[in-house]
């Protein structure tokens, strides 16, 4: 006991003093003493204030939640962590991101094992937001965070995060489980696009050995692909890595077949092949995307029709769609004017739908707006492709490889004129 | 596609009638090609040696269900093989008369062994020459020994040696007609055995010879050229082929084609595949070219018909034609596609030049219902080949003006998020890549 005393007293008075290094280092000789007191540790916490003393906070924090605790313990855990993390210091936690991640990580299994994945939800945002370096950088909280997201239904919060741009990327696995469980949040919120972007990068990210999210993620990137785009190209482009393109397929055949059998356009061929394998989409858990297929290859159709008719009857509509009735025809095209998926006016008089062009003129304010503000982006975009290509040239490592493979042509030109090569 | 025919049918049963009548004299003198039943003994005329047999067979074949035709190919392909030496040949078509014409149209297997001892006599006769020109080095006449086992070989139908022999000449050839000689002989030979790819590479190279060539050789190459690009579905190839076949062809080479054939072909490939200036240039312009067409005059009417955009007289003429023309050799497979490609052409050139079509006019141009042409044109609309919409309530079709501005204004903002998207991900591998290479550094230093 005493030794925890003296080192909450020391976590007092030096953190008041302002000497957080130091601290550091005393906190860092300390671990072991903390993690045998662990039990006991909790009420001491109450003599620590999270705002001041985050460093020393997260210590023992971390020593607390460390080990095996029973749910008892677990639960009386949650509520000083969540306020520890909104009220913790920015810099004093960044000093130890490990004793941080790992307490986040114990944080976010106790709201699972009390099936409380809400109250989980807030705090994990904070933390990411405080932990990360730059919006650009993937902490492993990431997918911790959008799980819980998933699991309580949250998907604003998820989107919030998955606005950032990822391109620091710490543990590959954060980054396939952060595309992945971003694509379903994404799919959830019906933004196909992004969650297909999300889902290619899990896709085609390099890898050795195939794995079980990149196979899950080709599933839904398959459905997904469908229902934004009406078709799916089964060739994966040629900088995937060669074991996700020899693999991938042999994996997903029931999802291949269902793109096959879309592809023809027929309705009925569609949902044999559903019926086929519909067991296999609900042990995936891909059954409720697998009917939105069905019911995007409608739209799609309509779709067709606007191109080919300026007039079309509801009936005929229907028919060619294979739709049962004319009133049904009217609902979907209710429904996709609505979502401006088509443009389009019903006369219900006479049954007629007008199928009209595009209204969008390209002349409005709001579009110049929209064009520069592409404008902008690619241009950053382009800036950061330069940075990282300087970047790249005078890594140390890369260097040393390019010139030890320059060197067997040339020993001379490389040794005595290294300035000479430029790449 | 279907429903149309249906709808049209007793029209073209009307046109035939007339046809039958206006024509009758005429038809005589022209039988390959007619809206009448196929004159089979006229057509057959038109061919000499092999390709007679075959085509006759063929025609056999492929008219079950007339027997009154199918029986006359085969008494005719009877009679003509009697005349030469191939006995396979002789028993598979007696096997198939099966009896039905009586007993002068039975096995006769004392011919058959007759031809059969002869032929071995023949052979042996062959090889003994053969090989004393071997022993002697005697190039000409290794080659002429050569040659001869190709000729024997062709006669009693055994396509492969034949072919065989025929390639053996090559490295005894002396001069260039030597070599022309034996492109002719293997250029038969494979179009007998279908073997296409054969036929092209062989006249390229007599095409290369160093002489030059005589005009009814050319004639000759460029029809097998034309056949081989046809049997390729190059149909673009093969009408450039016939169209180039010069008039000299005449009937020298009807054991491969009639000069009535250059025109179907050629005709009907250049509808299906050329645009309205090369039509009229290459086509109708062609003074070489209208010596074949004048030889069927329905292909020539069918033709100019297409291109002063009668459209339906043009395909009244196809479909008289096309119970006939399925019955030959080489086109029965594409005809379906060249006529469908024809169609297809027509009915695009109808439409280009209108703002707006009424769609009624269009299908009696067509001789069809304005639903049927209603389902075409939306296929063709759907493959982007016709720009126009229907107006489905008033049966119009209305041209469409693609706005070239708000088009590149989509396209523009696309590509941009299509870079966008690109880039970001690559520079997201670069990164693992980089990550991973890091790694590796680290763990062995």
């Amino acid at each position: 006991m005493d030794a925890v005393q003296a080192l909450v007293a020391n976590i007092q008075g030096l953190s008041s003093a302002g000497d957080i290094s130091h601290l550091h280092v005393v906190l860092k000789q300390a671990p072991d003493s903390l993690y045998a007191e662990s039990t006991r540790l909790l009420p001491v916490l109450d003599q620590l204030d999270p705002s001041k003393h985050s460093l020393g906070y997260l210590y023992i924090l971390e020593a607390c939640s460390s080990g095996s605790i029973s749910k008892e313990q677990g639960s009386a855990l949650v509520l000083p962590i969540a306020t520890f993390i909104n009220s913790c210091d920015t810099e004093q936690i960044r000093l130890a991101p490990d004793k941080f991640l790992s307490v986040c990580k114990r944080f976010k299994d106790q709201v699972m094992v009390l099936e409380e994945p809400l109250r989980g939800v807030a705090p994990m945002l904070t933390a990411i937001r405080k932990i990360q370096t730059s919006s650009e950088h993937l902490t492993s909280l990431h997918p911790e965070f959008l799980l819980l997201c998933l699991l309580s239904k949250c998907y604003k919060a998820g989107l919030s995060i998955l606005g950032d741009d990822i391109f620091e990327v710490d543990q590959p696995r954060d980054l396939f489980l952060y595309c992945y469980y971003g694509g379903m949040i994404c799919i959830g919120q019906k933004r196909f696009q992004k969650a297909l972007e999300l889902l290619h990068n899990v896709v085609t990210a390099p890898m050795t050995v195939i794995n079980a999210i990149a196979v899950e993620a080709y599933k839904k990137y398959i459905l997904a692909s469908l229902i934004h785009h009406g078709q799916f190209s089964t060739s994966l482009p040629k900088y995937t890595s060669s074991v996700a393109q020899r693999n991938l397929k042999n994996f997903c055949q029931p999802y291949i077949e269902l793109a096959n059998s879309y592809s023809a356009g027929k309705i009925e061929e569609l949902e044999t092949c559903v019926q086929k394998y519909k067991e296999k989409f609900e042990n995936d858990n891909n059954l409720g995307l697998v009917k939105q297929v069905i019911s995007s290859m409608y739209k799609r159709n309509i779709q067709r029709l606007t191109q080919t008719y300026l007039t079309l009857s509801l009936q005929d509509i229907a028919n060619s769609v294979q739709l049962n009735s004319a009133k049904e025809a009217e609902m979907h095209v209710l429904q996709m004017i609505q979502d401006g998926e088509i443009f389009a006016t019903i006369n219900q008089k006479d049954g007629m739908v007008r199928f009209l062009e595009d209204p969008e003129q390209y002349k409005t304010c709001q579009m110049i707006e929209h064009i520069d503000s592409s404008i902008q982006r690619i241009m950053a975009l382009s800036r950061k492709l330069t940075a990282m290509d300087e970047n790249i040239s005078s890594d140390a490592l890369f260097l040393g490889k390019v010139g030890r493979e320059r060197q067997r042509f040339d020993f001379d030109d490389f040794d005595t004129v290294p300035q000479k090569f430029n790449i | 596609m279907e429903g149309d025919d249906e709808t049209s049918g007793p029209m073209i049963d009307d046109e035939i009638y007339a046809n039958g009548v206006g024509g009758d004299d005429e038809k005589r003198s022209r039988p390959i090609i007619s809206s009448e039943q196929l004159d089979v003994e006229a057509y057959a005329s038109l061919y000499s040696g092999r390709t007679k047999i075959m085509r006759l067979i063929f025609i056999a074949n492929k008219s079950k269900s007339n027997q009154a035709m199918e029986l006359e190919a085969l008494r005719m392909a009877y009679d003509e093989i009697k005349k030469g030496e191939n006995t396979q040949l002789f028993r598979d078509v007696v096997q198939m008369i099966g009896g039905r014409l009586g007993p002068d149209y039975a096995m006769d297997l004392a011919w058959c062994e007759m031809v059969d001892r002869r032929a071995d006599q023949k052979k042996e006769k062959l090889e003994n020459e053969l090989n004393a020109y071997r022993t002697n080095l005697i190039k000409e006449s290794i080659r002429m020994g050569y040659n001869d086992f190709g000729d024997f070989y062709y006669a009693h139908g055994q396509l492969g040696d034949a072919f065989k022999n025929y390639v053996r000449t090559r490295d005894y050839c002396t001069t260039a007609k030597h070599i022309v000689h034996m492109c002719m002989s293997s250029i038969l030979v494979s179009i007998e055995m279908s073997q296409f790819a054969h036929v092209s590479s062989y006249v390229s190279k007599a095409e290369q010879s160093p002489e030059a060539l005589d005009p009814v050789t050319v004639a000759k190459l460029r029809c097998a050229a034309g056949l081989a690009h046809l049997e390729a579905k190059k149909y673009k190839l093969a009408a450039r082929k016939f169209l180039e076949t010069g008039h000299e062809l005449g009937n020298h080479y009807n054991e491969v084609i009639a000069p009535q054939d250059v025109a179907t072909y050629g005709g009907l490939c250049a509808l299906a595949s050329f645009d309205r200036m090369e039509l009229k240039n290459k086509v109708i312009d062609n003074l070489n070219f209208r010596n074949f067409l004048e030889l069927v005059p329905e292909v020539r009417e069918l033709i100019n018909d297409f291109y002063s955009s009668h459209y339906a007289s043009c395909l009244d003429y196809l479909g008289n034609l096309k119970a006939n023309l399925l019955l030959d050799i080489h086109l029965h497979d594409h005809l379906e596609t060249l006529y469908g490609q024809i169609r297809h052409k027509a009915l695009i050139q109808y439409t280009h030049p209108f703002v707006s079509v009424d769609l009624h006019m269009m299908a009696s141009a067509f001789k069809t219902d304005v639903s049927g042409l209603e389902k075409e044109l939306e296929a063709l609309i759907t493959d982007n080949q016709v720009q126009a919409r229907i107006d489905s309530h008033n049966k119009i079709l209305y041209a469409r003006h693609a706005d070239q501005r708000n088009a590149t204004f989509q396209r523009v903002l696309q590509t941009g998020d299509e870079f966008d998207r690109d880039v970001k991900s690559m520079l997201l591998r670069v990164n693992l890549i980089k990550h991973e290479y890091n790694l590796k550094g680290s763990r062995k230093p």
